[in-house]
């Protein structure tokens, strides 16, 4: 399983394996908000928690379709299948690839991405903690979303479909933990919801996920 | 040693049934090669018996953890070296030596090229020397010789006879003839399904999951 990581991790910074794509898209989307409604520091202070976390969910969406795609077209999907490594271990590994490759460094730059956004200086440290713990949860419900739509040529757009119903509790709960944390407002529910839904998802998704292959293989 | 031994299986593809009433067994040391006319059934019943599918009816037997499939497509990395996705399948399979199959197939001159770099045939051999480095006794092949050329069927040919002789077993679909005078010949054309009308089993085909 080890192997399998490194081999993903290998993949994604070697050429055309999309390393840093998310994090580009993320910066336009945060460049493009302040000209979008208006240079005024207030407003853009109340709005941020929610365009930097949007922001970063749609970059996590960006690279979701390569996590299978491409294994499945090589044939790399069938003898990983056929690999004495449990398909609940592959499809965790790909999510682990994907979180380190893209939702990782999301969590590391959003800080200097909320200076950009007038985020009010104690958000911060709650920016950083709702990302490292919310973006696990989108990187695990991502492949299982990008699972069902593995044999489906174009299967891009279903898959954000899919995904993004799946995305709105760790998004009501990740942007109301910065919300609270800038106003200076007790931050534990938030914090604990968002957690529970990341442990939730990592625990139960990987044997759905796994599944759902299996019935793609077919 | 029976490896695999097959009895009364029936494959099906998309849901209707292709094959039906197949048996057969494989011992070790011999090879088994498929033969019949496209679209018989050949690749489904590979998958199936490396259980990427589930059989229709019938039972297969084999030792767990006995089997490497090779399929038609290689499962190749096109930006990882020659030798970066053979130790990638090495560890997996947890045997962790490349060395034996990098010479058996031939690839000791390409081992630090990307293997986007490589022609069709080679890709094919590293795709082959795959199966080297899993350390599994079952071979089950899948149109194996594709694209090589002569002299490379020969190099495969003689990889074949060498697992062989350490007591291994191979089943393949092909078409051409390797040369291998241990192994025996299945046609399948006299396992083609019948129609449910005629006494055949009736398919499972169900449109949400075909």
């Amino acid at each position: 399983m080890i192997a399998l990581l490194t081999r993903d991790l290998r993949l994604a910074v070697r050429a055309g394996g999309g390393f840093g794509l998310g994090l580009a898209f993320f910066l336009i989307v945060v460049t493009l908000v302040p000209f979008g409604v208006g240079p005024e520091g207030g407003v853009l202070a109340r709005i941020a928690p929610g365009i930097l976390w949007l922001g970063a969910l749609l970059a996590c969406l960006l690279s979701l379709d390569r996590i299978f795609a491409l294994d499945f077209e090589d044939g790399s999907l069938d003898l990983l299948a056929t690999a004495p490594i449990p398909l609940e271990g592959v499809v965790s590994v790909k999510a682990a690839a994907h979180w380190l490759t893209t939702g990782l460094p999301l969590v590391l730059a959003a800080p200097v991405f909320g200076v950009l956004l007038h985020l009010p200086q104690p958000a911060y440290f709650w920016l950083v903690v709702s990302l490292m713990l919310g973006t696990p949860a989108l990187s695990v419900l991502g492949t299982f979303g990008a699972a069902l739509t593995v044999g489906l040529k174009r299967g891009g757009l279903l898959l954000s479909l899919l995904v993004l119903p799946l995305y709105v509790p760790t998004l009501i709960f990740g942007a109301e933990l910065v919300r609270r944390g800038a106003n200076g407002m007790d931050t534990q529910v938030p914090l604990l919801m968002l957690a529970g839904i990341t442990a939730a998802c990592v625990a139960v998704v990987p044997f759905a996920s796994a599944a759902a292959i299996r019935v793609n293989l077919r | 040693m029976t490896m695999l031994s097959v009895e009364n299986l029936a494959v099906t593809r998309g849901g209707l049934p292709v094959l039906e009433g197949v048996s057969f067994a494989l011992e070790a040391g011999h090879a088994l090669v498929l033969r019949g006319p496209n679209g018989i059934g050949k690749t489904t019943l590979l998958r199936t018996l490396a259980g990427l599918q589930p059989a229709l009816s019938g039972r297969i037997s084999m030792p767990p953890e006995t089997m490497a499939y090779a399929a038609h497509a290689d499962g190749l990395k096109s930006t990882l070296s020659v030798t970066e996705n053979l130790m990638f399948w090495a560890s997996v399979y947890g045997t962790g030596a490349i060395d034996t199959a990098l010479d058996r197939m031939n690839l000791r001159q390409l081992a630090e090229r990307a293997a986007h770099s490589l022609s069709a045939g080679q890709k094919r051999r590293l795709g082959l020397a795959r199966l080297l480095v899993t350390g599994r006794p079952v071979w089950v092949l899948d149109e194996p010789t594709v694209s090589l050329d002569a002299a490379s069927v020969a190099l495969f040919a003689e990889a074949v006879r060498a697992h062989l002789g350490s007591g291994g077993a191979a089943l393949m679909a092909t078409h051409i003839d390797l040369g291998l005078e241990e192994a025996r010949v299945l046609d399948l054309a006299p396992f083609k399904a019948r129609p449910p009308e005629e006494g055949g089993i009736a398919g499972s085909f169900d449109e949400a999951f075909a």
